[in-house]
């Protein structure tokens, strides 16, 4: 286990790097730069600014030293703001997060609950409920969704408030962000529950006795759970890592705004920052899927 | 309590068992009026083909049907009492500590995720108030006397660690630790090789003898039914169309079926003949013929067999049969005696 973390870990600082050379490649090829605005710059200004980022300097040049800085634990800072990244980076992580991990445990419950019912009760009324509210989230886009909510919720039955600090404000926002992840975990969880309702272990316990609710939640449950658990690892890093949409609707100020923001600035260490903090985050979690993975289904060997 | 000269009534008795499934296109009839008695210690070998009712029969004992499957009539006494008409609750009971059953497939029928001494243990904590410990030395004793060396090592390892014949060792200590007075075994060695099938059986007669119990084996095998029953129940169309001994079966069989059966397996005595097999295919158990359920296939059918469904009749003393054939003929004995 410990030789595989460490193996795995050594294949995510490669991928890692690649996506820092890419990123960096793509971002330097866009035309335009940092210092393009409506109000022109005089031409030494501009050199000046650029000197002093290095942004005068051959791409290549620009990426190794780059590379360099990050080596040393420094984002830089940001073009438009000066701030240094690594404190914008955290503020807004702390944000999505609280916000991702809500809306992440919330759908990962509800997905399993809702799921497990829809399989039980299979062509009856309670399925027929949960199969056509799963459409509909898996159907809907986040932004009409969320928008809905704003409306219902806040103007119509001015129930919560549109935005503030509270945490009541929290809650449209989190059920914006868990509906599509949390009907698509009831879905993968209805269709392994049904098969695994049909295997013959399930059958076995019956027969030995088991008492219905053990039969479901010990024998089935647990093998209907591993093709959950591959969807989660990568729907955790997206949700952890900020909705561009949810977060604008609501304005919060996230990870998934401050991402656009950086592209359109061309905030150029802004962007590979993000861009960084996504793929870690990303690699992370589906490290922690494939342990689970090997927690919950002991046929699974990782090497 | 049913016998009326104050006798033991027996260790289980199916009556007049009925099994229907409801599909999309209709009631699916597996088992039709089927009776048997299975006395304490004994066996009784059920053997038919696919589709024959002689797992649903099985499956209708310990009710653990498909949810769409139900026993439509019919009794099933256990010591002389209806579990057809038991509580989930007492079912739940039934079921292991007094009635067990192992699988076709040992390969699929442990759970994957499960340690095997986990899934033993789980069978003993459920019928008994055992601590985890007393359970987990019963699971090991069990694994002993299954043939498994090593238990304790073995307790800890996951079913897809073990070989075929090893698995369904473990279903069969499994099905046993409460040692229950009947084991259901459906078609135990069809999934095993040769060798393996052997030791199987062979495994299987031992147990029952030292721990006293009654058997039903459900196979389409003939030599395994030969080998390991006191009983055998032939069962075409999900009704029983003869009984008797081993040797009433093998030696002298009355219905048309089983004689088409003996027909179709090869033998070291004919190696020469060439095999027949039953022409036609299974019948349709949705639309169950009015008479005989082999008539369509039968090549002796007379004009009584589409209209009337033939009654038992006894051949001997331990040899019953329903065919219109032995009426013909007179092979049978008047009821008087």
């Amino acid at each position: 286990m410990g030789r595989y973390v460490f193996k795995r870990i050594l294949l995510a600082l490669v991928s890692i790097f690649i996506i820092c050379l890419i990123t960096f490649f793509a971002m330097n090829a866009i035309p335009g730069g940092p210092f393009n605005s409506e109000k022109a710059l005089s031409a030494a200004t501009k050199a000046a600014l650029e000197a002093r980022y290095n942004l005068d300097k051959p791409v290549h040049i620009q990426f190794i030293l780059y590379m360099r800085n990050l080596l040393h634990g420094d984002f830089g800072v940001s073009l438009k703001t000066g701030r240094e990244i690594s404190t914008t980076l955290s503020s807004c992580f702390k944000v999505s997060a609280r916000l991702g991990l809500t809306a992440a445990v919330f759908a990962i419950i509800f997905g399993i609950i809702l799921g497990a019912l829809a399989a039980l009760f299979r062509n009856r009324w309670p399925d027929r409920i949960i199969v056509f509210f799963t459409t509909l989230f898996t159907a809907m886009p986040s932004f009409v969704f969320a928008t809905l909510l704003l409306l219902v919720f806040c103007i119509e039955l001015k129930v919560l408030p549109v935005f503030d600090a509270s945490s009541r404000s929290y809650i449209l926002p989190v059920i914006a962000l868990m509906a599509y992840p949390m009907a698509y975990v009831t879905r993968l969880t209805k269709t392994s529950m049904l098969d695994a309702l049909n295997q013959d272990y399930v059958r076995t316990a019956r027969a030995k006795g088991v008492p219905m609710v053990s039969v479901i939640f010990k024998h089935a449950l647990r093998n209907a759970l591993i093709p959950v658990i591959t969807y989660v690892g990568p729907m955790l890093a997206y949700i952890l890592t900020g909705s561009l949409v949810v977060e604008n609707i609501f304005t919060i100020g996230g990870l998934g705004q401050q991402f656009v923001k950086a592209i359109s600035n061309r905030d150029y260490p802004l962007i590979m920052a993000t861009t960084i903090f996504l793929a870690v985050v990303m690699v992370i979690c589906n490290l922690l899927s494939d342990i689970a993975y090997k927690i919950v289904d002991p046929r699974i060997t990782l090497d | 309590m049913e016998n009326t000269n104050g006798k033991k009534p027996p260790l289980l008795e199916v009556r007049n068992l009925h099994t229907a499934f409801k599909t999309d296109k209709g009631e699916v009839r597996a088992v039709n009026g089927v009776s048997y008695v299975l006395e304490e210690g004994h066996s009784l070998g059920i053997v038919g083909e696919s589709g024959s009712g002689k797992s649903v029969s099985a499956y209708s004992i310990m009710q653990i049907l498909d949810s769409n499957g139900h026993i439509t009539e019919g009794q099933i006494l256990f010591k002389g009492e209806d579990i057809t008409h038991y509580s989930q609750k007492q079912m739940q009971e039934f079921r292991g500590k007094h009635c067990a059953m192992i699988f076709q497939d040992p390969m699929t029928s442990l759970n994957p995720v499960y340690t095997v001494g986990n899934q033993i243990t789980e069978a003993i904590r459920i019928h008994s108030d055992k601590s985890k410990e007393e359970a987990k030395a019963n699971a090991i004793k069990m694994l002993e006397m299954v043939g498994i060396n090593d238990a304790e090592r073995r307790m800890k390892q996951y079913p897809h660690e073990l070989s075929g014949g090893m698995r369904q060792r473990v279903m069969i200590a499994m099905a046993l630790v409460m040692e229950p007075s009947i084991l259901i075994a459906d078609e135990p060695t069809t999934a095993l090789d040769v060798t393996i099938q052997a030791q199987i059986l062979e495994l299987m007669l031992d147990l029952q003898k030292k721990l006293n119990m009654a058997i039903i084996i459900v196979t389409h095998d003939l030599g395994v039914i030969a080998q390991m029953s006191d009983e055998i129940v032939v069962m075409y169309g999900g009704r029983i169309c003869e009984r008797g001994t081993a040797e009433d079966i093998f030696y002298n069989p009355c219905h048309e079926y089983t004689k088409g059966l003996l027909r179709s397996i090869p033998s070291t005595s004919n190696m020469k003949k060439k095999l027949v097999p039953i022409a036609g295919t299974p019948i349709n158990l949705l639309n169950m013929p009015k008479g005989c359920a082999f008539c369509s296939r039968c090549d002796s059918a007379m004009k009584i067999c589409l209209t009337q469904v033939p009654d038992e009749l006894r051949i001997d003393k331990t040899h019953l049969a329903s065919c219109w054939m032995n009426v013909k003929n007179g092979t049978y004995m008047k009821e008087e005696a």
